[in-house]
C-alpha cells in the first residue's frame, strides 16, 4: 500500500481487497459492548476540514477513537488565502503537532496532493473539490459485497451529475479494478470531456440500463446546477434521469440502489424508492466507519490482520 | 549614450563565421576580419553567438501595485539577463495603465533603471473592464508613445467595443493585442479541458474558447482593414485560424510563449500551481503545432507572458494560486531546446521571431535590427554548447515562480549589450 489514499486509482486489487477484509473484521469490534481496539493507541489523527461534513468527519472520528487513536479536529472554512493563512502554513502546524495521519477535505480538486509535499504522515483524501473521495467508494464498494456476496462481474450504473462528483470519478476507478462492470449514465453536460477513457460505459438512457444492473447508484444534483443550464429544469431532469416506483420495478429482483447522500427526494430519487428494503443508504453509513478504521488501520498500523495476532501491537481486548 | 568603446573579439553573428565587432557610440561601429581595437576594451567572444537583443512583446512587470511580485528595475533586470533589450510592459497593474500618466510612469521607471527599454502597453478598455474604451489616443501621444493596447489577462469580449478598438488605433498605427479567451466558456476554468481535466477533477479551459475569439477577431480585422495581435496563442485550432487569415491577406499577426512550446498539462497531475498559466498547457499535440507554425512564420514572434506571482500565491491549493510563470530569464535556452536543437529554426529564425518581429508588431524602431555596420549596438552573445541549471536563488526576478528550477537548460546568455553598453558581462548584470 502507499503512504497515502488520495485516489482510488491508487488501489492495486490487491490494496483494495485488503481494506475490504479488514474493514470486514473490523466490523466485528461494532458488535461488541466495548467498541475499541488499542491499536492505534499513541497515534494522532487529525481531521482537516475545510468544508463542512459532519457525516464524514464523525465517521473517521469515531473510526479512529475506536482504534484507540488520539483524534484532532481542525476546521477552517473557507479559502485558506482569504483567511490569511496558507494551507503549506497549516499543513507545517500539523506536522509540529506530529499528527500520523491528516483526512483531509477541501473544496478545491488536488489540495491532498499538495499537502503530501509538506506532511510526513499519511494523507487521505476525504473529499477534494470534484476530484475524488476514495474511502467513499470502499464503503460502496463494501456494501455492495457485502449484500450480493461478490464483486466480480457485477453490473454497477452510476446515475447523474457525474461531470462534479468527486463520488462517481472514485467508484468507476475502484470499481473497475475490483473487476465490475460500470455504466455512468446521465444528460451529456454532466457527463465530463473525455469520459470515454474512463474504464466505464456511458449512456443517456436511464431505462435501457436498468433492467441489466445489479446495483444503481444515485448521485446527488446540486441545487446550483439547476440554474446553470446543464439541464432544462429539475421536472425534466427528474423524468429522465429520476429513480422513481416505476423505474425501480424494472431492476432485477435482486437489485441495489445506493446514494452516497444527502439525497433530494423527489429529484434523482423517490421517497418510496429510498426507503425501500433494497436501498443501503443506512448500512452506507454503518460501512463508512468499518471502511476508515480499515483504511487508517492498514496506513498507520501495518499489513497483518487487525485483530489479534501480534502481541507486540495488540493488548487483550477486554471481554465480552 | 556611452563613449565605451567594446571589441566582440571571435563572435558568430546569427551563428555564422567568427568575427571582430566593435560598438561605439551605441552603434556597431564595424563588423570584419580586421576591425581595429585601439581603444576599445576586447571581449573575448569566441565561440559566442551574437543575435539582436531580444524584444518581448509580453512582460509583466507588476509596477505599479504588485511591488512585492515584481518592480521595474527587477523585471528589466531579469530581462537583460535573459538577453532582452526591449519589453514591453502589460498594463494589468494596480491601478491599471489605462491613462497617459500612467503609460509615462512606466517608461519612466524603466528608462531610469536603465537596463532595457520599456515600452508600455495601453489598456483598451478602461480599467480592462471591458465598457467604455480608454483614451488610448492620449496614451498614443504621450512621453511613452503607446502603440500596443491590450486588455491581457481579459479579452475583449464584447464585439463592438473590439471592432471600434481595432478601427480607432488606425489614426496612429497602432494595434490591438488580445488576449483570447471567450470567458462564458471558461467560467471556473483550471486547466486545458481534455481527459485529464476530467479525471483531475479541475475545471476545462476548452480550445475552442480561444479559437472562437481568435476566429472572430481575424475576421473583424479583415473587416475593418486593421491589425489585431494575438496573444500567448495555445492550440492547434488557433495555429489554423491564424494561417487561414494570413492566406487572406489580412494584417494578422501571433505570438506563443516558451512554455506553450515545451510544456504540456500531463504536468499538471502533481496539482503544483507552478504549472498554471492562462492559456493553459495543453496536449503535446498543441505543443507540435505552435512549434511548426512559429518555424513557418504562421506564429511571428516569441513572447514571454513573463508572469512574477510572490510564493503565497503559488505553494497554495490549485483553485487558489495564480496564474502564470516567469519567463524572461530561461526564454533564449527555452526556444533553443524546443526549435533549434529539434531542427526546426535555425540562428536567424530564432533573431527574427524573438527581436525583429516583436521590434517590427510593436512598433519600436532600432529594436530587432540587422547586426551590421550604423546599427544600433543592442545585442546578446550566447554560449549555444553550454549546459546550466535554473536555480531559483539566482534569479533576478523578484519572484520565483519558474517551473525550470533545478532543471539543465542548454545555452547560455553571456553578455546582453544595450545601446552599446554593457547590461550584462559574463552570465552577471554589470
Ligand atoms: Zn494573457
Amino acid at each position: 500500500m502507499n503512504r497515502h489514499l488520495i485516489s482510488a486509482g491508487d488501489l492495486s486489487r490487491d490494496d483494495a481487497l485488503l481494506i475490504l477484509d479488514t474493514a470486514a473484521e473490523l466490523a466485528q469490534v461494532a458488535s461488541r459492548p466495548v467498541k475499541k481496539l488499542p491499536t492505534l493507541r499513541g497515534r494522532t489523527a487529525v481531521n482537516l476540514f475545510y468544508e463542512d461534513s459532519t457525516r464524514t468527519r464523525t465517521s473517521f472520528e469515531v473510526a479512529a477513537k475506536r482504534l484507540s487513536a488520539d483524534v484532532i479536529n481542525f476546521s477552517a472554512k473557507g479559502s485558506s488565502v482569504a483567511k490569511g493563512e496558507s494551507l503549506k502554513d497549516t499543513a507545517l502546524t500539523l506536522e509540529a503537532m506530529g499528527a500520523d495521519a491528516v483526512v483531509v477535505r477541501h473544496g478545491a480538486s488536488g489540495t491532498p496532493n499538495r499537502l503530501t509535499n509538506w506532511i510526513d504522515g499519511s494523507v487521505i483524501n476525504a473529499g477534494d473539490g470534484t476530484h475524488e473521495h476514495p474511502t467513499q467508494a470502499l464503503l460502496d464498494a463494501y456494501t455492495i459485497r457485502d449484500r450480493l456476496g461478490r464483486l466480480d462481474g457485477l453490473s454497477v450504473v452510476i446515475v447523474g451529475d457525474v461531470l462534479h462528483s468527486r463520488v462517481a470519478r472514485s467508484n468507476v476507478l475502484l470499481l473497475a479494478t475490483l473487476g465490475v462492470d460500470v455504466t455512468v449514465v446521465g444528460p451529456p453536460t454532466l457527463l465530463p470531456v473525455g469520459v470515454e477513457t474512463w474504464p466505464c460505459a456511458t449512456s443517456y438512457d436511464l431505462d435501457a440500463v436498468l433492467p441489466k444492473c445489479d446495483v444503481v447508484m444515485m448521485l446527488r444534483v446540486q441545487q446550483e446546477r439547476m440554474h446553470a443550464a446543464f439541464f432544462p429544469s429539475a421536472r425534466e431532469y427528474s423524468r429522465r434521469y429520476g429513480l422513481d416506483a416505476r423505474r425501480m420495478a424494472t431492476l432485477p429482483e435482486h437489485a441495489l440502489v445506493m446514494h452516497p447522500g444527502p439525497m433530494n427526494r423527489g429529484m434523482e430519487i423517490a421517497a418510496e424508492v429510498a426507503d425501500a428494503t433494497r436501498s443501503t443508504i443506512t448500512e452506507q453509513v454503518a460501512n463508512g466507519i468499518s471502511i476508515r478504521m480499515a483504511v487508517l488501520y492498514l496506513l498507520l498500523g501495518g499489513t497483518e490482520p487487525a485483530i489479534g495476532h501480534d502481541p507486540a501491537h495488540t493488548e487483550p481486548t477486554e471481554s465480552a | 549614450m556611452t563613449a565605451q568603446r567594446y571589441l566582440l573579439d571571435g563572435v558568430r553573428p546569427l551563428g555564422g563565421e567568427p568575427v571582430r565587432m566593435l560598438l561605439a557610440d551605441g552603434r556597431i561601429a564595424a563588423v570584419g576580419t580586421d576591425v581595429d581595437a585601439a581603444g576599445a576594451e576586447v571581449v573575448d567572444a569566441a565561440g559566442l553567438h551574437a543575435l539582436p537583443g531580444l524584444v518581448d512583446l509580453h512582460t509583466h512587470l507588476r509596477e505599479p501595485g504588485r511591488e512585492d511580485a515584481e518592480t521595474v528595475e527587477t523585471g528589466t533586470l531579469a530581462a537583460a539577463l535573459g538577453g532582452y533589450t526591449a519589453v514591453f510592459a502589460m498594463p494589468n497593474t494596480e491601478p491599471c495603465a489605462d491613462t497617459a500618466g500612467l503609460v509615462e510612469q512606466v517608461w519612466r521607471l524603466g528608462r531610469d533603471a536603465g537596463h532595457c527599454d520599456v515600452q508600455p502597453i495601453g489598456a483598451v478598455t478602461v480599467g480592462r473592464q471591458g465598457e467604455r474604451l480608454a483614451e488610448l489616443g492620449a496614451m498614443a501621444d504621450s512621453a511613452a508613445r503607446v502603440r500596443v493596447f491590450s486588455d491581457d489577462g481579459n479579452c475583449v469580449s464584447d464585439a463592438v467595443l473590439m471592432r471600434r478598438a481595432l478601427e480607432y488605433v488606425k489614426a496612429f498605427g497602432g494595434v490591438v493585442a488580445q488576449h483570447a479567451e471567450e470567458p462564458r466558456l471558461t467560467e471556473g476554468a483550471q486547466m486545458n479541458e481534455g481527459a485529464l481535466s476530467g479525471v483531475l477533477g479541475l475545471g476545462g479551459w476548452p480550445a475552442v474558447a480561444e479559437e472562437a475569439i481568435v476566429a472572430r477577431d481575424v475576421l473583424l480585422a479583415g473587416h475593418v482593414g486593421s491589425r489585431v495581435h494575438i496573444c500567448h496563442l495555445s492550440t492547434a485550432g488557433s495555429v489554423e485560424i491564424v494561417r487561414w487569415a494570413k492566406e487572406k491577406g489580412w494584417d494578422v499577426t501571433a505570438e506563443v510563449t516558451p512554455h506553450h512550446l515545451l510544456l504540456t498539462e500531463d504536468l499538471v497531475r502533481s496539482y503544483d500551481p507552478i504549472y498554471k498559466v492562462n492559456p493553459p498547457l495543453r496536449t503535446d499535440a498543441d505543443v507540435q503545432a505552435l512549434r511548426q507554425a512559429l518555424a513557418d512564420g504562421t506564429i511571428d514572434c516569441v513572447a514571454t507572458d513573463h508572469a512574477p506571482h510572490s510564493l503565497e500565491h503559488k505553494e497554495t491549493e490549485w483553485a487558489v494560486a495564480s496564474p502564470g510563470m516567469l519567463g524572461l530569464e530561461t526564454a533564449l535556452p527555452i526556444v533553443q531546446q524546443a526549435l533549434v536543437d529539434t531542427g526546426l529554426l535555425d540562428w536567424a529564425g530564432v533573431a527574427d521571431r524573438m527581436a525583429t518581429k516583436p521590434a517590427a508588431i510593436g512598433g519600436l524602431a532600432g529594436h530587432g535590427r540587422p547586426l551590421a555596420e550604423g546599427e544600433p549596438a543592442h545585442l546578446v552573445l550566447y554560449d549555444p554548447a553550454a549546459e546550466w541549471t535554473v536555480d531559483r536563488a539566482r534569479l533576478a526576478s523578484r519572484s520565483t515562480n519558474t517551473p525550470y528550477a533545478g532543471h539543465a537548460l542548454p545555452g547560455r546568455i553571456v553578455a546582453t549589450f544595450y545601446g552599446g553598453r554593457p547590461t550584462v558581462l559574463d552570465g552577471k548584470p554589470t
